[in-house]
């Protein structure tokens, strides 16, 4: 039984690929942007906190860590509606979920980050009669960025394969085309080759252009 | 028409200070006065306290008793008699009465030479981004660096960093200057060009509170030379009185005579 491999269905419908791509890109640029937000000041505060808090932000991180992303995706779309009174649509509650867990990585990125910047710098700070908030924003914050820019972009790069999870619950990201594809199709492994060369493709650009901001970034500091 | 000075003009008053890591220590009664324009040197043993002292005196570590005022003003705790501790805020105001350089620089990495003199001029001492340029040029110029005003501290070797650290601590017009040995992690060849700097301010008449290695330097630049040994002062005088090899104190005999040893 021989298969051959045949195209023409898929860029009949190709549309469906490109636009779900920038989707993922959409949404993973947008998650990125929220969990930057929550795990800065979520690090911030856990360094500069008691042990309530800083075991409140602790259970947040371990709980998002440990729990399958997929079934947050489930939670929050399908749990949380149910039991509080909310509507949202599957993208936006995609990007909560997606924001929610880099957030919970990135707090101790940047936690660690934080705790990662030398102790001199600080003491130069205050010597030159720095408050705390002013220590925080003109020494330890630039600092902490310089380290922690690899595992940044290192956690970006796998936010955007994590968006094709969002396909569980039918946002048309570039794996739900790929499904789309093949149910209208059944062209199953062209659809999915050609799928996987784009988020390599794209994986691959975006870890070149990081790594080429990083360099500039270091040369610059 | 002169101004006759009050009577007993100590700049800097650290009196019975005292402090203990856990069970050890490190500050045992320590009482020392600066007076304005003197060059004091601080010298001992490691171990002894030198460095933890003059963190104290910035309140970069506080102490357990005793107090310490410049200019009057007790530096790390309310003068409400219930030795409690200033706020941050207080604190940062303090701070910036005085400069402090460090053993490994500190420069901020992120910052040019002159964005790390501008920091301070401009978040602390509320310049215009103008003013402080000029400031930082004016003292890197000072320092011998002004070609290096838009170098990052990565850029620079180790005895250009430390002077844009003397210029960082100067340009803020400190009452004190604090140098914790500040030549200790540069390479022999780089300390003259740092000693220089500290000799041209001392010259000018900033006061300065040092802890050194350098002894020749020591002996050349100080008004005093106090010795400390297991977290006291164990004598203190004038530097040719206190290096001669004569001097009645046993302990600082034999720390000089071992210091000969392994320096020569």
């Amino acid at each position: 039984m021989g298969y051959t491999l045949n195209f023409n269905l898929i860029w009949r419908h190709f549309d469906k690929l490109w636009g779900g791509l920038l989707l993922s890109l959409e949404l993973a640029v947008i998650s990125i942007a929220i969990g930057i937000v929550i795990g800065l000041l979520l690090a911030v505060w856990y360094v500069s906190a008691g042990r309530v808090v800083r075991s409140i932000i602790a259970a947040y991180v371990e709980f998002i860590r440990n729990v399958p992303l997929i079934l947050l995706v489930y939670l929050v779309f399908y749990g949380l509606p149910t039991v509080v009174d909310i509507a949202y649509s599957a993208q936006t509650s995609f990007i909560a979920t997606l924001s929610l867990y880099s957030g919970a990585y990135l707090v101790e990125v940047f936690r660690s980050g934080l705790e990662a910047v030398p102790r001199g710098q600080i003491d130069a700070g205050k010597a030159i009669g720095l408050t705390p908030w002013q220590r925080l924003l003109h020494v330890r914050l630039p600092t902490m960025l310089r380290i922690t820019l690899p595992a940044l972009s290192n956690t970006f790069l796998s936010l955007f394969k994590d968006t094709s999870v969002a396909s569980v619950i039918s946002v048309p990201e570039l794996t739900y085309g790929a499904q789309w594809i093949n149910f209208n199709t059944f062209r199953i492994v062209e659809v999915y080759l050609v799928v996987t060369a784009m988020y390599l493709f794209t994986g691959y650009a975006l870890l070149y252009a990081l790594r080429l901001v990083e360099r500039r970034f270091r040369a610059a500091h | 028409m002169s101004v006759t000075p009050p009577a007993n003009p100590a700049l800097l008053d650290v009196s019975e200070v005292s402090k203990s890591f856990g069970s050890v220590e490190v500050l045992r009664s320590v009482s020392l006065q600066v007076t304005r324009g003197e060059v004091v040197t601080v010298i001992g043993p490691s171990g002894s306290g030198k460095t933890t002292l003059l963190r104290c005196v910035n309140f970069l570590e506080s102490y357990d008793s005793g107090s310490i005022r410049i200019d009057g003003k007790e530096v790390g705790f309310r003068e409400t008699g219930t030795r409690q501790r200033r706020s941050e805020r207080d604190l940062a105001k303090m701070r910036a009465e005085t400069g402090m350089v460090f053993q490994s620089f500190n420069l901020f990495p992120h910052l040019t030479a002159a964005g790390n003199i501008m920091l301070g001029l401009r978040k602390v001492r509320g310049k215009s981004n103008t003013e402080a340029r000029a400031i930082a040029e004016h003292w890197l110029g000072r320092v011998g660096l002004a070609h290096k005003a838009d170098s990052l501290p990565a850029e620079l070797s180790g005895g250009q960093q430390q002077r844009v650290g003397i210029a960082r601590a100067v340009a803020m017009e400190p009452k004190i200057l604090l140098l914790d040995e500040i030549t200790s992690a540069l390479d022999p060849e780089l300390v003259g060009e740092v000693l220089e700097v500290v000799r041209s301010l001392a010259e000018d008449g900033m006061t300065m509170l040092m802890v050194t290695h350098e002894m020749a330097f020591a002996r050349d630049a100080s008004s005093r030379i106090v010795f400390m040994a297991d977290g006291g002062v164990s004598a203190v005088g004038p530097p040719a009185e206190m290096l001669a090899a004569e001097f009645d104190n046993e302990r600082l005999r034999s720390f000089l005579a071992r210091f000969r040893a392994s320096h020569f």
